[in-house]
């Protein structure tokens, strides 16, 4: 309400009509952009740029380039090991979209007026989104550990006996997965109730009167009004899982035998840039993943017209 | 109005180039700095144990040599080659420091390492297979810093409660896998020895041991599928088909040196690096040390690390006066006292040996005549970085020992003829 009072005084130039002195602090804005701008273009672009060059080159181990035109796109096409990285992360990113569901559960439960110890819960959700992921790591590979690891002690209490989670093929990639949601949730929580936030109370009320029950009620109004903010983190999940990579660097590491079935194609370009030095395969690899990235987010934004409703 | 609103830009403009200006200069002030009257030698190296050594052995060269300054530079692990490769590149490359074999004929190859035709060094005074590891192309390129040989660690509680002899430095393949049998106990989780994936500490020391070799004389090939290699394999894969080792599971989840210091483990294979390690360890009272087994013939990976100065260094002159001092006997007698690696200058090995009075560590300095050299190739990194996960196959059982021997021999051959052409 004060913003629109304040605006009826001072009322923003019509379209059309240069007000004096606007040039100028056009000039100004310019000014103030200019250090992120350069940043942008010194730490961004121009490397992006360099990358895209080098990725028709073939590098010698300390510099030097030689042309090679698409060999490395071609060898690419060709790699079953790319391939397989290329499933585990679509894995990865599918598991971690089962975080937004959860979030949004978690949100509305909190949400809820006159619950006790809100800022308790809010504060245990969003540690692990402080948290830096190398400690995550750790702290997950020892209750995930074998022989002495909480989760296959607790599963001996109910008589089973757990697997070797992290280094079994056909559990550490869930397993690893699993983390990374688990880290996601704190955040995907605080963006949530956010988003909570907007909804007109009335709506509720009304649907209240209407006889809708807390299940009608977050399925007919939640959901759909929330649907924005859903929309926002699905990109966001879907954006990041992809980029994975320091979960596995910590947790499944170089001599697992589960490091396959288990690798995200961000670590298998670690491999070919860093430890193989092939920066040339290793930055087509990269331009493959940006490639994916931005088909991905420019289908979720395509379709979002069906299901997202914007107020 | 106008030009006065062009002449602010102009002036704006010129602010921030001058900035960037003096940026700039900030920069070229710093490099220059150190060419004046002192002098500052980088040295990088990879392993927190032997900084304390490292350091004491610069401080007694700047004793001798006022005016140079050597800063030791740390930088754990895989980390280390990973940075030194980028620095190389950029052309800031440390003045002096170690490799290993696996990427020091990368280096020479490459021009990145000045080379010793030796001026200052005096090669007569190190092992021959350690000089052989610092010189490429015929050329030598560094000084011998320490070497390295394998040895088995066993724990005497648990050969004491199986009732089994301890091993002796002349025992054969047939006692080490009957006393893995013995030692294995099931019902208490103890295992008679630990099949660790790793070939250094492990693998290549039995496939020489069965007569095997993992490249041809001239290195042009892999030798992986010969049957002497995949017997030298199949030693460690029949270990754990029959239960005496955890599985390769097992070992991911928790370290083989780490079951054999909770006496999980009742022998293990390890490095002379890892001697400190176990002096101070948990079992460090009921372990002792004996040489390895001894297959067709005897045999230990060697390998040693070697110092070398940057080729694009700005003070060569120094840099090379260091590196002599580090191949001086005084020098390496500082590095065998500290215990933590076995000095490469002859006859200050027992400087290292005195380190360890309670243990039999002499064995490792004895088995130097049977040592062979790590097998190396113009890019090594490049093919060795597969082995664990192709070997790992075999070592679960999805694939047969000779499958795995076999793509490992392709994997070789590929990564030869590319890094040829």
């Amino acid at each position: 309400m004060s913003v629109s009072s304040t605006t009826a005084v001072r009322r923003p130039p019509r379209p059309g009509r240069s007000r004096p002195g606007r040039r100028q602090d056009a000039g100004w804005a310019l000014v103030l952009l200019a250090p992120a701008t350069v940043g942008l273009f010194l730490f961004y672009l121009w490397p992006a740029a360099e990358t895209l060059y080098e990725s028709f080159t073939t590098s010698g181990p300390f510099g030097g380039h030689t042309w090679t035109g698409l060999d490395n796109y071609r060898q690419l096409v060709h790699d079953p090991e790319l391939r397989q990285a290329f499933v585990n992360t679509l894995w990865y990113t599918l598991i971690a979209l089962l975080g937004v569901p959860i979030s949004l559960v978690l949100a509305v439960l909190l949400a809820k007026p006159g619950r006790r110890f809100v800022t308790t819960y809010r504060v245990l959700m969003f540690l692990p989104a402080v948290t830096m992921p190398a400690a995550i790591a750790i702290v997950w590979k020892w209750l995930f550990h074998h022989d002495y690891g909480l989760i296959n002690i607790g599963l001996a209490k109910v008589g089973i006996h757990g697997p070797y989670w992290l280094s079994d093929p056909h559990t550490a990639l869930v397993a690893v997965a699993m983390v990374g949601m688990w880290a996601g949730i704190g955040y995907g929580v605080i963006i949530m109730m956010a988003g909570l936030q907007s909804i007109s109370p009335h709506y509720y009320e009304a649907a209240e009167i209407d006889g809708a029950g807390p299940v009608r009620r977050f399925f007919a109004i939640t959901v759909p009004l929330m649907s924005p903010t859903i929309f926002f983190m699905t990109v966001l999940t879907v954006i990041s899982t992809l980029q994975m990579f320091d979960l596995i660097y910590v947790m499944i590491g170089s001599s697992n035998p589960a490091l396959p079935q288990t690798r995200t194609v961000l670590y298998f370009f670690y491999e070919h840039t860093f430890n193989q030095n092939d920066r040339g395969y290793g930055s087509a690899i990269a331009f493959s993943l940006l490639a994916v990235v931005v088909l991905v987010t420019a289908v979720q934004f395509a379709l979002q017209k069906r299901w997202v409703h914007y107020e | 109005m106008n030009r006065r609103r062009t002449q602010r830009w102009v002036a704006a403009g010129a602010a921030l180039l001058a900035s960037t200006t003096l940026a700039a200069c900030g920069n070229s002030s710093d490099g220059s700095s150190a060419s004046g009257g002192n002098v500052t030698l980088s040295y990088a190296l990879w392993d927190p144990n032997q900084a304390p050594a490292m350091k004491q052995i610069a401080a007694a060269f700047e004793k001798k040599n006022p005016g140079i300054h050597v800063d030791v530079q740390i930088t754990p692990g895989q980390q280390f080659f990973t940075k030194l490769q980028t620095a190389v590149t950029a052309g800031n490359a440390p003045d002096v420091f170690w490799t290993d074999p696996i990427f020091f004929q990368m280096y020479a190859a490459n021009g990145a390492l000045k080379a010793q035709d030796g001026a200052g060094v005096d090669t007569s005074k190190f092992p021959d297979q350690l000089v052989s590891l610092c010189q490429s192309g015929g050329k030598l390129y560094g000084v011998p810093k320490d070497f390295d040989t394998i040895g088995v660690w066993y724990n005497k509680s648990l050969f004491d409660a199986a009732g089994v002899a301890y091993p002796k430095d002349d025992w054969t393949w047939a006692d080490f896998q009957s006393a893995a049998a013995k030692l294995t106990d099931k019902g208490k989780g103890i295992f008679g020895t630990a099949a660790e994936l790793n070939n250094q500490q492990t693998y290549y020391n039995t496939i020489y041991q069965a007569g095997g070799s993992v490249l041809n004389a001239d290195k042009t090939a892999s030798t992986y599928t010969a049957p002497e290699t995949v017997q030298g394999l199949k030693f460690w894969t029949d270990l754990v088909d029959k239960g005496y080792s955890p599985s390769i599971q097992q070992m991911t989840d928790t370290s083989p040196m780490d079951m054999f210091q909770t006496g999980k483990v009742a022998m293990v294979w390890e490095g002379s690096w890892n001697v400190k390690p176990l002096s101070e360890s948990p079992v460090k009272d009921h372990i002792d040390v004996a040489a390895l087994p001894r297959g067709a013939k005897q045999a230990t990976m060697i390998n040693g690390l070697c110092n070398v100065v940057s080729a694009t260094t700005k003070h060569p002159a120094a840099a090379e006066k260091f590196l002599t001092f580090l191949g001086s006997e005084a020098a390496q007698r500082i590095q065998g006292e500290s215990g933590t690696v076995i000095p490469a200058y002859n006859g200050t090995q027992k400087s290292w040996v005195d380190a360890y009075p309670k243990y039999h560590v002499q064995a490792y300095v004895d088995q130097v005549p049977s040592g062979v050299p790590m097998p190396v190739t113009a890019n090594t990194f490049d093919w060795m970085q597969n082995e664990p996960t192709i070997l790992g196959k075999a070592w679960a059982g999805q694939v047969s020992v000779d499958d795995a021997a076999a793509q490992m021999a392709k994997t070789i051959d590929d990564s030869i003829a590319k890094n040829k052409g």
